[in-house]
């Protein structure tokens, strides 16, 4: 890690580096810089904005009732009138049912990460920090949760805890807490050992205050980067739980549900049967090339 | 109201800035889960190291031989296996004595490596005002004081505070580091290989800074290198260590101008001179240092040594003082039983 860069040393006079303002760009700033820069990222999170915006206002977006059944118009295809995307098994507005169903994928995808990013963090960067006993057990802890495969364990987890939204979640959460715990000790492991830690212990600081100042700063990146790309596997996990019938309870719209209960219309109409897996899709694939890009932007030496 | 001023001298010249006696850190390796069969490498064997006030101590030896650990065993980084430890009269976290948080506020430290030493989220400034501040200095106070100490390095506070550590050169990281160590306005500053990495002109600059700053602020170094010529410029007394035990100890002159250990000579005659009538023809010493794991019993050198003889293998030379140096030789102690040493 020692790279001396060979430029010159102005020696014992008081120096000024030539052509450079004084003004220095900070960390986060060249971060946002390098992602500006970056057309995938900044289209994966055109799409996603645009996904969570209409989520959010989908009450006002003058869309069709979700709910609202019609015998006579079950399955019409895409660009049906009035029915823009067609309807489901149902006669349900598809579009209608695809804009309120990312209300709950995505809050389903989100939560749960930040939940596991909170426990797992801190159990993390504390095994990583303290080291020893401590680490040692946190993280054979963690290892009895890895046996797990963390499909059979979110399924066995909701199913023994019952369907709904809520058990749903605190499963997803349960499965994510041990790779972020893992992600978080190793990492805050490698920062521990370098010397900029030594010199801060040395100078007789508070643990607490070498981990707000040291240690987090280092770290949270990383492991934000890693949280970013669960997000994805928590959607499709949630779906996955949906569509058996383990998640979410219909009518509720939910793009996993959704997939599920059109199953039976994919000789009849497998494009519509399709489009809640197109929306799942979509969004995973634009979180995971997002943690992508954000992990490219925040490495030093590029 | 600065809450920390410099510690003013307590017991007088004479006493010793800092005795760390019988200092032992041995580290496991391997081993089983639950610690059987563990074996342990010796890196520092009972060390017994005396700083005088306003002196500095240079150290010297092999890479490998137990030098970053005295280190941190006195900056109480790591914690040793065993040994006392006295400041000033004052002995360290004992029940009548000071804690190790005081110890680190008299005693700092200057790592090898300038970039790994400094934390690449922090601007220089930030990373200078944190020691003042876990210390209850307010953040503006910390902030002025890390103004005067760039200034004191030598880098201009208006340009450098708001700067990164990737932004400067290994030369201008390693001056922060030197400011951050005084920062706390310690009385010993361990400098563990602090100038090995540089160039050698900015090697230059920094010693003499180091220089400077010491008469400034009445500091005492202890100075690790392996860097001899820059040991002999700097150090008043140099302490030669081999496998984590000290060979020789004396004042510079005596230990560059009449080595009296075998190990001392070696080592001096590996220097590469400037003289092409003192070239070099074959390596002073043969092989690398045996493992620490399993030292070789008696005197640990032996292995390497031209004179070994059986005594050197059945018995543990001790420390002891001839003239001017102390020096740990069965050659060099009367009536040991080598056939070099005088009778007693």
């Amino acid at each position: 890690m020692a790279i001396q860069t060979p430029s010159i040393d102005l020696g014992g006079t008081v120096s000024v580096l030539p052509s450079r303002s004084g003004v220095s760009r900070g960390y986060w700033q060249s971060v946002g810089r390098r992602l500006r820069r970056d057309p995938v990222t900044l289209i994966c999170a055109a799409i996603l904005i645009l996904l969570v915006a209409a989520a959010l206002l989908a009450p006002w977006l003058g869309l069709a009732d979700p709910y609202k059944t019609s015998m006579l118009r079950r399955l019409n295809p895409i660009g049906s009138p009035n029915n823009l995307l067609g309807t489901d098994e149902l006669g349900r507005d598809m579009l209608a049912r695809l804009i309120y169903g990312g209300r709950l994928s995505l809050f389903m995808g989100v939560t749960p990460v930040a939940c596991a990013l909170l426990i797992g963090g801190f159990l993390g960067i504390t095994a990583g920090f303290l080291g020893g006993r401590v680490n040692m057990l946190i993280m054979r802890t963690m290892d009895v949760f890895y046996a797990f495969p963390s499909v059979l364990l979110a399924i066995s987890l909701s199913g023994a805890m019952g369907a709904g939204a809520e058990n749903t979640l605190l499963a997803l959460s349960l499965v994510f807490i041990p790779p972020i715990c893992r992600v978080s000790e190793s990492v805050t492991t490698q920062v521990r050992g370098f010397d900029f830690v030594d010199a801060a212990k040395a100078s007789g600081a508070s643990t607490l205050a070498i981990v707000r100042v040291h240690v987090l700063g280092n770290v949270l990146g990383p492991i934000l980067v890693y949280a970013t790309s669960l997000i994805s596997v928590a959607i499709i996990l949630a779906a996955g739980l949906s569509f058996l019938g383990l998640g979410v309870k219909p009518p509720e719209p939910e793009w996993g549900l959704m997939l599920n209960t059109l199953r039976q219309a994919i000789y009849v109409n497998p494009v519509l049967a399709a489009l809640p897996g197109v929306m799942i899709f979509i969004t995973s694939i634009c979180f995971n090339l997002m943690s992508d890009g954000l992990r490219a932007a925040m490495d030093v030496k590029a | 109201m600065d809450s920390i001023l410099p510690v003013s001298d307590r017991g007088g010249p004479a006493q010793p800035l800092l005795l760390a006696s019988g200092l032992r850190k041995h580290f496991p390796v391997g081993g089983g889960l639950l610690g059987r069969g563990r074996k342990v490498v010796r890196a520092v064997d009972d060390l017994t190291i005396s700083v005088a006030k306003g002196e500095t101590l240079g150290v010297v030896g092999e890479s490998g031989c137990g030098k970053s650990t005295v280190a941190r065993l006195l900056i109480r980084l790591i914690k040793p296996d065993r040994g006392t430890m006295v400041l000033d009269g004052d002995p360290v976290d004992e029940p009548h004595g000071i804690s190790v948080n005081e110890l680190r506020r008299q005693v700092q430290m200057v790592f090898q490596d300038s970039y790994a030493s400094l934390n690449p989220r922090l601007t220089i400034g930030e990373t200078l005002a944190f020691a003042p501040k876990a210390h209850g200095v307010s953040a503006a106070e910390a902030r002025a004081r890390a103004r005067d100490l760039l200034a004191k390095v030598g880098l201009d506070p208006e340009s450098y505070a708001e700067r990164y550590p990737h932004e400067l050169s290994g030369g201008q990281r390693q001056r922060v580091n030197i400011a951050r160590a005084l920062a706390l306005r310690p009385r010993l500053v361990i400098l563990d290989e602090a100038v090995s990495a540089l160039d050698k002109s900015v090697e230059a600059q920094v010693l003499n800074m180091l220089v400077d700053l010491k008469s400034e602020f009445g500091l005492t170094y202890v100075f690790i290198s392996h860097d001899l010529n820059v040991v002999q410029y700097l150090s008043d007394r140099v302490l030669v260590m081999y496998l984590g035990k000290i060979v020789e100890l004396g004042p510079v002159e005596a230990i560059y101008g009449n080595p009296l250990h075998p190990y001392t000579r070696a080592l001096l005659s590996a220097r590469p001179s400037m003289d092409p009538r003192k070239r070099t023809r074959e390596a002073p010493i043969q092989g690398d240092p045996p493992n620490p794991i399993d030292p070789p019993s008696g005197c640990r050198f032996r292995t390497r040594c031209p004179f070994a003889e059986d005594i050197c293998a059945a018995k543990e030379p001790l420390l002891a003082e001839t003239a001017a140096q102390s020096v740990a030789c069965h050659m060099r102690q009367p009536g040991s039983g080598h056939s070099k040493a005088e009778a007693a």
